[in-house]
């Protein structure tokens, strides 16, 4: 599974790369995020393109977002 | 963060923060303005009830780091914004200590943002504000701010970075809040004294805006309200552009609609709005520069990821990296009054135009040294 890493940068970086792997592939992906702010803004912007988003908790404060069609 | 099985009515509260919704913004954006008036009425300058690059420079000045005697007060607004946002993290477990993501190029951005910001005298903030009074002459000043955005998101598109930061001690996020919390002490030990301009190592102007200002606990309170609301709603007046142009996205776009029409609204019911571009308070007519100023100040808000305000609040939730920028705009701020590149209301300082240009070029090359892509 494709896997986007956002941990440590703010916004508008992980919109972007979001919206990066989008435009490579439609495949679903991953995306790695390690605050709620990101949580928040890629949850909203994969909500519109319309993916379900499951968010996974790992450690150390980071959560995966699983985005599926 | 929060795990999306929890189920207790708290933890639901905490987990769909009302604030980061439409409504939510919409509502914050309303409490903001309502805010900015009422400080407005209460004492501080007119169009300008809340002002980050202003009350960072009245802060600059109460410090002494300039010596302009009209521009010397210890706005609480701005300690609020810092500890209220602290406060709201707190309890909402976000506090998270950050840093080191170009952090040098982050105070050199705030440097330039105070700089441009005080060429056309006004934040985004108070950009909308002043149109909201019907100042005219904030119309140029929007204009250069979508601009410098506009560019801004230019550099995002071709790969720019700051790159990533790291987790921090608590204690080096703890510093930049603790400072602010330092100077609200400083302000209740040493309070102004009627007639003196100075009172123990603080300055307090005894004419013109910085003499003007609503009562230390509505300053305070309304600051440590907006602070925490900001927090929790991510409010940002420069990413409201931004992802408007970049994504045309409206969420952050409606919380500034919002602070608009109700900041006008109030106006208009207060006979406060006078459409003009002559007389209007704390400006100047100068069209040219009000744009440049602002796209020189728009592009550094852009290029170091938020607006004066959202910088504020996010230091006070423990980004080092926003803390270094706010502390860049006081000394902008600073240098803005030490080196004559502040304008007033009788136009344009001495060397605005030259600070205006370079800190442009300078944020130009901050830009092109940060892009991934060719």
């Amino acid at each position: 599974m494709r896997e986007i890493d956002t941990r440590g940068l703010s916004c508008p970086e992980p919109v972007l790369k979001f919206h990066q792997a989008l435009a490579e592939s439609p495949e679903p992906f991953d995306v790695l995020v390690d605050n709620e702010v990101s949580r928040e803004n890629v949850t909203r912007a994969a909500q519109k393109k319309g993916f379900a988003v499951t968010v996974k908790n790992e450690a150390n404060g980071v959560s995966r977002l699983e985005l599926r069609k | 963060m929060k795990d999306v099985s929890l189920t207790s009515l708290g933890e639901i509260f905490v987990k769909k923060n009302f604030f980061a919704t439409t409504a939510g913004i919409l509502v914050v954006g309303a409490i903001i303005g309502l805010c900015a008036i009422l400080l407005q009425k209460f004492g501080n300058p007119a169009n300008m009830g809340i002002c980050v690059a202003c009350f960072e420079r009245d802060i600059a000045g109460a410090l002494g780091f300039h010596r302009a005697a009209v521009v010397q007060y210890l706005r609480p607004e701005i300690l609020g914004f810092v500890l209220g946002s602290l406060l709201a993290s707190i309890v909402f477990r976000e506090f998270k200590p950050r840093g080191g993501s170009a952090p040098m190029v982050r105070f050199v951005l705030g440097i330039i943002a105070a700089i441009g910001a005080l060429v056309f005298l006004g934040c985004p903030w108070r950009t909308i504000l002043r149109l909201a009074g019907g100042d005219g002459n904030a119309l140029f000043g929007f204009a250069g701010l979508a601009v410098g955005v506009f560019i801004g998101t230019l550099f995002l598109k071709r790969g720019y970075s700051l790159g990533r930061s790291e987790t921090q001690s608590t204690f080096s996020a703890s510093l930049f809040p603790l400072l602010i919390f330092a100077l609200l002490l400083l302000f209740l030990v040493f309070p102004q004294i009627p007639g003196q301009t100075q009172s123990g190592p603080l300055f307090y102007s005894a004419k013109g805006p910085g003499s003007m200002h609503a009562p230390f606990w509505l300053s305070l309170g309304i600051g440590l309200l907006v602070g925490a609301l900001a927090q929790r709603s991510r409010f940002c007046t420069m990413g409201a552009l931004r992802d408007l142009f970049l994504f045309r996205y409206m969420h952050l776009f409606l919380g500034i609609a919002s602070l608009f029409v109700v900041a006008f609204g109030l106006n208009l019911a207060l006979g406060n709005v006078h459409f003009g571009f002559a007389g209007q308070p704390v400006a100047h007519t100068d069209s040219l520069w009000n744009f440049c100023g602002m796209v020189t100040a728009g592009l550094a808000f852009a290029l170091a990821g938020g607006c004066p305000g959202r910088q504020l609040f996010m230091a006070g939730e423990g980004d080092t990296d926003a803390a270094l920028f706010a502390i860049g705009m006081l000394v902008g701020a600073a240098i803005a009054h030490n080196f004559g590149t502040a304008s007033s209301g009788a136009g344009i300082g001495p060397h605005g135009i030259h600070a205006t240009v370079i800190g442009f070029i300078v944020c130009l090359a901050i830009g092109f040294a940060h892009c991934k892509r060719a």
